[in-house]
């Protein structure tokens, strides 16, 4: 910008010289400006984003499997923790990976808006004059015709008009000339295809910002509402409060999983009853690919098990009908499962809690008394439970699991073991006080997922303008057509020189060979004398006939 | 519904046809290279024992007919292995798409019948044809031997119509992918090749000057990766909609979903370093092969170690 020169750089120029601050901050951002929505930025940044994934697939990660990322801090205590900080088990969450794709979407929008502008302008403009050296573009030829100068022109435009161009005609010094253009819908193809992109994000935010997603295990004959109080497990948007969740009620009627001969799991299915607190709803079944959807809410079934059911008889007499709780599978081709039942309110005082602690087999085999899981179908549930009375620790404020005891209060003497046995359905064991624990049969539980995502729909429709904007962007071509028209040098008749230039769609002298075939056949039919069919010139036959190269 | 364990039979006896269909094609590909554009006085010693004697010694166009031979044998291969899948397919009365050994089956399936389809309409492709069939030989060998799987009916939640869209494209679009990559390699050979420009008697640098000329090949590569990107982004869409009714969620950065991002995102950068100036040419085509390479490694890595929700994972 300065345009003194060095020698004289030793005698401070004077302030008035250089241009103001505001100036100089605008040119500097201009060039940053420029470089960042470089195509070429465009490609770094895209290499940026694939590699910022990468480490997304290669670590476990909290949104995908919590217990992967617990496992991985007892395995790399020293390296998970710096991990941590730099977000490698939250990559797709963390500061780095959005300000990548933040930067690849200014440069794209940078990109894109100009060419928008420029674009709506072209649409509007009249194609541009023929180059002077016709015979000098890619695909050029030239035809002799008996008929007059605008007369041949006259055939051309109605060729290209049939063929859909925009055609313009105008007198150069060069003589009377046509220009035409087709394949608008490229560039439009194009900028619908990025623009689609932004969309896609914009949803996307929307429906992290706004959506929630909760997970419950319901057993068979229970039921849940739609409030995260309700949830074992529930994430939700910074912009989602509680009371605006759908007030929607689930139970859950009866469970049926389905198996193959070779025990493949063919479908799992849930009947449920549905609808608003306090009425009494509609049935339906959903399952695995077929979720509820209820106004912008789904629920699925995302998980199933076995929950077996017990009877407590007290030395008084008093009697716990048919308690359950969840067993986990812990395999899922034979769902051997494994969990815990707890009793803490027996009322006789917080030492005398009792609890149940095993395995599940739905189809159990004993062998040398340890009892194994060998068919998915309950066709012969067992269980093998260990029994303990004392104190469980559950109001002790501390986060207990609901799948098994509190190893601590063992260890501490504070709940210990008092029987254990193997039991099929309809056996009991009897404890040393005389309580009775029979084992009266399992019911099913399905693991129940309720979304809510707002952004979906959008994220939809922009995935679908994406795709139809990319199909018109890399599948059509933008064509130039030009034709001029000067008297043949020999007198009496025209030569019409013609040109084209593409942009897009692969091999473009095909193409021009055909057009260029049938003006030459539209021209002779409409010459006076058609007998004289190859008056010099390109011959197009011959032309077309060389399909490749 | 029970597995038809003949047709499933039937269907292992022709993949080992399909292969060796491939391994004679390959043969007469390398037969066309070696005997391609020179006279035949001086064939002693490059194409010795690729069976000559079959050869008409008149004939100046040998090499065309060599291509013409392999170009035959491939088509018979590829309905060999179209076979495996058609019979696999009717065994097991579903898709034939429902585990990695049956998805990796149909995908070099594609890349012989993406081959085939170029090779007839632009002649000087056949010049690529060992090029291609050598290394569907080499991952089909490997398919056979590492992720064969029994036939058996599909898990639950495959059970969708989605399978058929989601797959099927996901399938086309890699299967054109692979030929694409497999065009940029030779065009990366083939550059080096030039810029050197030492004629040298015999030997792998002529075998590299017969390939098609370095512009065919960047258009070949170029041409089918147009192709296969709007595939792929179809494919992924659709792989979403899918997981939003069977997992309940239609992104959800599970390993193979991460991956099939990464690989659709090089081959944006692919296309724009196509049009790009200072990336055309071999930038661009390192790219593509970038591309190749996440490709196959979504399918063996994320399938076989890092395994997530897709049923397909895990091999037994
Ligand atoms: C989110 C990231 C982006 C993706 C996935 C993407 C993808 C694509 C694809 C697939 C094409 C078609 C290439 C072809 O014509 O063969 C394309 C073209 C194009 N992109 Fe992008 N793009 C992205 C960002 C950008 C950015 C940031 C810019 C600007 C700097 C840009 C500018 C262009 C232009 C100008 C074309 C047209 C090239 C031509 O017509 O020759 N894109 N893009």
């Amino acid at each position: 910008m300065t345009t003194t020169a060095p020698p004289r750089e030793a005698a401070a120029p004077p302030p008035a010289a250089r241009p103001p601050l505001g100036r100089r901050a605008l040119a500097l951002w201009l060039r940053w400006w420029r470089r960042l929505t470089a195509m070429r930025t465009a490609i770094i940044l895209l290499f940026l984003l694939a590699l910022a994934a990468i480490p997304g697939s290669l670590l476990p990660q909290r949104s995908l499997n919590q217990n992967a990322v617990r496992q991985y801090f007892t395995d790399h205590p020293t390296l998970a923790p710096v991990l941590d900080r730099l977000y490698a088990f939250d990559v797709f969450g963390s500061p780095w990976f959005a300000a990548v794709y933040l930067l690849l979407f200014v440069s794209l929008i940078g990109c894109v808006v100009p060419r928008l502008v420029e674009h709506a302008r072209a649409l509007r403009a009249a194609p541009p004059p023929a180059p002077r050296r016709l015979l000098r573009l890619p695909d050029s030829a030239e035809l002799a015709t008996p008929l007059p100068g605008p007369a041949a022109l006259d055939v051309v435009e109605e060729e290209l008009r049939v063929a859909r161009f925009r055609v313009v005609r105008r007198d150069s010094p060069a003589g009377p000339e046509l220009s035409a253009e087709k394949g608008f819908w490229k560039e439009t193809g194009n900028l619908l295809f990025h623009l689609s992109l932004v969309a896609l994000l914009l949803g996307l935010a929307g429906g992290k910002l706004w959506g929630y997603e909760g997970s419950i295990l319901v057993t068979e004959g229970q039921g849940f509402c739609n409030s995260f109080q309700q949830y074992d497990t529930y994430s939700a948007g910074p912009l989602v409060e509680g009371g605006d969740l759908t007030p929607l009620c689930i139970d859950l009627e009866a469970f049926h999983a389905r198996y193959e001969e070779d025990l493949t799991a063919a479908s799992y299915t849930a009947d449920i009853r549905y609808g608003p607190p306090g009425e009494p709803g509609r049935e339906t079944t959903i399952g695995v690919n077929h979720p509820l959807r209820v106004d912008g809410d789904r629920v699925y079934v995302t998980g199933h098990g076995y929950a077996p059911r017990f009877t407590v008889t007290l030395p008084d007499g008093r009697q716990f009908t048919d308690v359950s709780a969840p067993f986990l599978p812990s395999d899922q081709t034979t769902m051997a499962s494994e969990g815990a039942l707890k009793l803490p309110d027996l009322g006789a005082g917080a030492d005398s809690q009792l609890a149940l602690e095993g395995f599940f087999a739905p189809t159990g085999l004993v062998q040398g008394g340890v009892l194994t899981s060998i068919d998915p179908r309950p066709l012969d549930p067992q269980v093998a439970v260990l029994a303990y009375q004392g104190y469980l620790g559950l109001d002790s404020g501390l986060p207990q699991s609901v799948y098994s005891l509190d190893a601590s209060q063992i260890e501490r003497g504070r709940l210990t073991e008092v029987g254990r046995a193997n039991l099929s359905v309809g056996e009991s064991m009897t404890l040393p006080d005389g309580t009775t624990v029979t084992f009266t049969g399992t019911s099913q539980f399905a693991a129940l997922q309720l979304s809510h995502d707002p952004g979906q729909v959008w994220v939809l429709a922009a995935a679908i303008s994406l795709l139809t904007g990319l199909l018109a962007l890399l599948l059509l071509r933008r064509e130039r057509f030009f034709a001029r028209v000067a008297p043949a040098p020999d007198g009496g008749g025209t030569v019409l020189s013609v040109g084209s230039l593409t942009r897009g769609g692969g091999e473009s002298a095909t193409r021009f060979a055909a057009l260029t075939g049938q003006l030459r056949t539209a021209l002779d039919e409409r010459s006076p004398t058609p007998s004289a069919p190859s008056s010099g010139g390109a011959a197009p036959e011959p032309e077309a006939s060389r399909r490749d190269r | 519904m029970t597995v038809d364990q003949s047709l499933a039979d039937l269907s292992d006896t022709l993949f080992s046809i399909a292969v060796a269909l491939y391994s004679v094609a390959v043969v007469a590909f390398c037969a066309q290279l070696a005997f391609g554009r020179r006279p035949a006085r001086e064939l002693v010693g490059a194409g010795a024992g690729v069976g000559s004697a079959a050869a008409a010694p008149a004939a100046p166009p040998r090499s065309s007919r060599w291509g013409s031979i392999g170009l035959a044998v491939t088509v018979l291969g590829a309905l060999a292995h179209a076979g495996v899948l058609v019979t696999r397919g009717l065994a097991a009365h579903r898709l034939p798409w429902g585990n990695v050994y049956e998805f990796a089956t149909a995908v070099v399936l594609v890349g012989v019948a993406a081959f085939v389809v170029l090779a007839v309409r632009v002649p000087g492709v056949r010049d690529m044809g060992a090029f291609v069939l050598a290394p569907a030989v080499l991952a089909l060998v490997a398919i056979g031997l590492f992720l064969y799987t029994e036939t058996g009916p599909l898990v639950a939640a495959l059970r969708s119509s989605w399978l058929a869209v989601h797959v099927t494209s996901a399938i086309l679009g890699f299967g054109v992918f692979f030929v694409s990559g497999i065009a940029s390699v030779l065009y990366l050979l083939r550059i080096r090749h030039d810029t050197r420009d030492t004629p040298r008697g015999d030997g792998s640098s002529s075998v590299l000057s017969r390939l098609p000329s370095a512009a065919t090949l960047d258009r070949v590569a170029h041409r089918t990766a147009v192709f296969g990107f709007p595939i792929w982004t179809f494919a992924v869409i659709a792989g979403a909609i899918w997981a939003e009714s069977a997992w309940g969620r239609f992104w959800g950065w599970d390993p193979k979903e991460t991956w099939a991002f990464i690989a659709w995102v090089v081959y944006a950068g692919y296309l724009h370093a196509r049009t790009t100036a200072g990336w055309r040419g071999r930038p661009a085509a390192w790219v593509n092969v970038v591309g190749l390479v996440v490709m196959v490694f979504n399918l063996l890595y994320v399938n076989m170690v890092s395994t997530g929700l897709h049923s397909y994972a895990g091999l037994n």
